[in-house]
């Protein structure tokens, strides 16, 4: 089981990393946005404007690592698709591989890989981030694996539904991305309208910036147990879900 | 020795589809089996319930003593499958894909190297899938069906779309996978490939099985008419051939003389009456019916429309 696991996890690995944009679209997008936002938004800012470099300090480190994740499970949604419509999951299954360990490795992949560019953030955040990058990196990283494998399950969860690789990509990063609006990091979400509010509490990106924000800032662990227990969810519910609408073909 | 393969009363419906009607057949150790018939009369949904990947509405399959649904992950294991239209990964290299399947199984592997050897794609094994001519891309699919050396090989339309050349090459590999003493099943809606390659074929339509038999013997029990058709001016030699036992036909026009009869040994007796009457003929051949005489003699249409 492990062997097998191990073996396909390899071979997945260099399958994505000879893609031409797979690689360098999903690890250096977000390591541009963060080095470029950062550029743009430090260059008015003065000692004095708290919000602006709060948002330096917090906001645009946890943007950029939320975006390493999105584009984690964004591509992660593609490639099932694409698997299912040309037949390899299918081939797959016609060996005595189980079906969880195919997903597994394919989610291991995923995780990996947003290690890999949240490592590469961090170099790229010391050198010529304007502020410097100075927070809890490992906790920061362990924060960023629970979100991203919650957000996995909800990509998993597009991936069953959609009907054709075609549209895969765009249906995903139209349900994914604008989460992001209403997920606290750019307003509170206490000082949303109600009805937003309530909105906001229901979309698991709000959790995951929560977690992001709070363990960049040196929170403990014991602060975050909500919004983990609200990732977990988020992570059941999806894989239950999969579970029964998933297409092999 | 029990059969490889039993399946009795098998049916299967998606929706209000009925791919499957009802279906029976055994598969005998070491022999080649074909399932024939056209597009859509359910060779491939029968083919996908006996590797485990479907579940029958009904009935009941033994692979190996195996019940192909319950005991799917122990069968994979000894089962080798190709199956229609199946893709790999696009960047994934021919050796890498080789030695992936490799590891999948519990069974000692062949070796990987030795098979793409004799599956001619030594000088491939570092391209990448998507880089593979179809006919390249099937004999990797084969490999893959034969890396844990099973005892019963699938194959689902393997020769579909290839040029005439890399089919013959494909036949000769089957033939090779048979006297490796394993047993084949494969489907195909090529009369010629099924009456060149199969020791039994079952011809099924609309779901459900006509006739199960050897192409010869098939053949002979329902297409047992011969034809014989020579050119000759000798006078009276068309009274000749209508006093041959088992002619029914002779029709003579313009010097070319029709004998149509049964029996095996009509072209042997016509023969014989040539040379004892010294007919000269000019011309000389015999229309021997094949499978697909037979497909059309009981279905009332060729297997092509």
């Amino acid at each position: 089981m492990l062997r097998r696991l191990s073996k396909l996890t390899w071979i997945e690995i260099k399958i994505f990393m000879r893609e031409p944009l797979g690689a360098f679209g999903t690890i250096v997008i977000p390591v541009l946005v963060f080095l470029v936002v950062g550029r743009i938004a430090s260059h008015g800012l003065t000692t004095d404007s708290l919000a602006g470099s709060g948002f330096i300090h917090v906001g645009l480190p946890v943007l950029a690592s939320l975006l390493i994740s999105l584009s984690s499970v964004l591509s992660l949604v593609t490639i099932i698709s694409i698997y299912r419509e040309s037949g390899i999951l299918k081939r797959l299954r016609a060996t005595p591989l189980r079906p969880q360990t195919i997903l597994t490795a394919h989610v291991i992949v995923k995780l990996l890989l947003t290690v890999a560019t949240l490592a590469l953030l961090v170099l790229a955040g010391k050198r010529y981030y304007p502020v410097g990058v100075h927070a809890p990196y490992l906790s920061f990283t362990i924060a960023l694996l629970i979100s991203t494998w919650s957000i996995l399950s909800i990509g998993f969860l597009i991936a069953s539904i959609v009907p054709t690789a075609r549209f895969a990509q765009p249906i995903g990063a139209f349900i994914l991305y604008p989460m992001i609006g209403l997920s606290g990091l750019f307003v509170p979400v206490a000082s949303l309208p109600p009805a937003l509010r309530a909105f906001a509490r229901v979309l698991p990106l709000t959790y995951a910036v929560s977690l992001l924000q709070g363990i960049w800032n040196g929170d403990r662990w014991l602060a975050h147990v909500y919004d983990i227990a609200a990732l977990v969810l988020v992570f059941v519910v999806c894989t239950a879900l999969s579970a029964k609408v998933f297409r092999w073909e | 020795m029990p059969p490889v393969i039993q399946v009795l009363g098998v049916r299967k419906t998606y929706g209000s589809m009925v791919a499957v009607a009802d279906v029976s057949f055994e598969v005998n150790n070491g022999e080649i089996f074909g399932l024939i018939g056209p597009n859509g009369a359910g060779k491939t949904t029968t083919m996908e319930c006996i590797e485990g990947l479907r579940v029958p509405d009904r009935g009941t399959i033994t692979v190996l003593g195996l019940n192909p649904t319950r005991d799917v992950y122990k069968l994979q294991d000894r089962i080798g499958v190709q199956l229609q239209q199946a893709q790999l990964q696009k960047r994934i290299k021919v050796w890498e894909a080789v030695d992936l399947w490799a590891s999948l199984y519990r069974k000692k592997a062949i070796e990987g190297e030795r098979l793409l050897e004799q599956l001619g794609l030594m000088d491939k094994r570092d391209a990448w899938f998507m880089n593979l001519s179809g006919g390249q891309k099937q004999r990797l699919f084969i490999a893959l069906a034969l890396i844990n050396d099973p005892e019963v090989v699938f194959l689902d339309e393997l020769t579909t779309g290839l040029d005439p050349q890399s089919r013959r090459a494909i036949w000769d590999l089957v033939r090779g996978i048979r006297e490796r003493g394993k047993t084949v099943f494969l489907t195909t809606h090529l009369m010629e490939e099924a009456e060149r390659l199969c020791d039994r074929v079952a011809i099924i339509e609309h779901g459900r099985i006509i006739d199960i038999d050897t192409p010869q013997r098939l053949i002979n029990r329902h297409c047992a008419e011969r034809t014989v058709v020579l050119a000759t001016i000798a006078p009276n030699a068309a009274d000749r051939f209508r006093a041959i036992p088992g002619v029914v036909e002779v029709i003579d026009k313009d010097s070319r003389i029709t004998i149509r009869g049964y029996g095996d040994d009509l072209v042997t007796t016509v023969i014989h009456c040539l040379s004892e009457h010294h007919i000269r003929v000019t011309d000389f051949r015999t229309v021997v019916p094949n499978l697909e005489d037979v497909f059309l003699k009981l279905t009332g249409r060729s297997i092509r429309d």
